[in-house]
């Protein structure tokens, strides 16, 4: 099956009422056209695939190799580059944008982004474990626990507390309630992953029901 | 906080521009659209606000009727499309943002003031 996906900014949340009066939390993600930059082959690089870039970068802020990558698209070197899989190619053409109108309102789709840091945290935030009781004489609080039998080790996967967040999240299975090409913004249902002004990738979702 | 200009072009479309300026303690007559198999007919609402909260698109109001002895109340968004209307009745004299008192109170000590308060 073809696959579609765009790259874009999340601005922020808000909520859109239905025709029925209902009202539906939406996250606002900004995708200004992006431009196909190269076209992946099966001759060529063993797969199929567009590389997409997205966001205009300053030429001062970009090297040689970038603009001359771009010149090939005849567009500006961009901040936000990726491939997009199991696209129809025959449908893009170097140097083609992409706007927000490759989705249409109820499809699905997959929302990849880096998820907003937490710093360093215990197994209770982290985790999702409970804790342990505050008074009646317990010295146990916010520890993690036991980390299992004397082996001279501890064992791999281990939950402990670290460096929560900043990851690659992907959420699946949100619906398009609106794809603008006037603003070039798409409105996803529901959330998704990091800060406003992160960078996302919207792909058809990769299971799940299809419209 | 300050709001995205692309966030609030989005909302722009969906403010109502005919929403009549009332408060909390005031009473109030809304027009709801009632969707009957597929027939739609308007639905009568009248009480007292007892509460407004939020701003923008996010803006709800809560309306206080004594219906046979029930209280029974209702939040409403302040620009769904699902209410035709919003007539004002009476303009009354509170004390308070949040009329939360009046759960407790029927009858005679329920009333509120009116009051000549400029439109």
């Amino acid at each position: 099956m073809t696959k579609k996906g765009i790259l874009g900014k999340k601005v922020g949340m808000t909520q859109v009422f239905s025709e029925n009066g209902e009202l539906t939390p939406v996250t606002v993600i900004d995708v200004t056209p992006n431009v196909v930059l190269q076209k992946k082959t099966v001759e060529n690089d063993g797969y199929e695939a567009i590389q997409v870039g997205f966001d205009d970068k300053r030429a001062v802020r970009s090297n040689k190799p970038e603009k001359g990558h771009a010149a090939k698209a005849k567009t500006n070197p961009k901040r936000f580059i990726k491939e997009i899989r199991d696209v129809e190619l025959g449908d893009y053409n170097v140097a083609d944008e992409v706007k927000a109108d490759v989705f249409e309102a109820g499809d699905i789709v997959d929302v990849t982004g880096i998820s907003k840091g937490h710093g360093y945290q215990g197994n209770i935030h982290k985790d999702g474990q409970s804790r342990g009781p505050e008074t009646h004489g317990s010295r146990y609080h916010r520890r993690p626990g036991s980390l299992g039998s004397i082996i001279n080790r501890v064992v791999k996967g281990m939950k402990l507390p670290g460096r929560m967040g900043n990851k690659t999240v992907t959420i699946q299975n949100l619906e398009i309630v609106k794809a603008d090409t006037e603003n070039n913004v798409l409105l996803v249902k529901g959330n998704v992953p990091g800060a406003n002004k992160s960078l996302l990738v919207v792909r058809s979702a990769a299971r799940g029901s299809q419209k | 906080m300050r709001q995205n200009s692309l966030i609030e072009k989005i909302n722009a479309d969906q403010l109502k521009s005919d929403v009549p300026d009332f408060r909390a303690g005031d009473t109030v007559r809304v027009h709801v659209k009632v969707v009957e198999g597929d027939r739609e007919r308007i639905q009568l609402f009248t009480g007292v606000v007892i509460k407004r909260r939020g701003s923008g698109i996010q803006a709800t109001y809560t309306v206080r009727k004594t219906s046979s002895g029930v209280g029974v109340e209702r939040i409403f968004p302040l620009h769904s499309p699902r209410v035709d209307k919003i007539e004002v009745l009476r303009l009354g004299r509170v004390r308070r943002a949040k009329l939360y008192y009046l759960r407790e109170l029927s009858g005679k000590s329920a009333r509120i003031p009116a009051t000549r308060r400029k439109r």
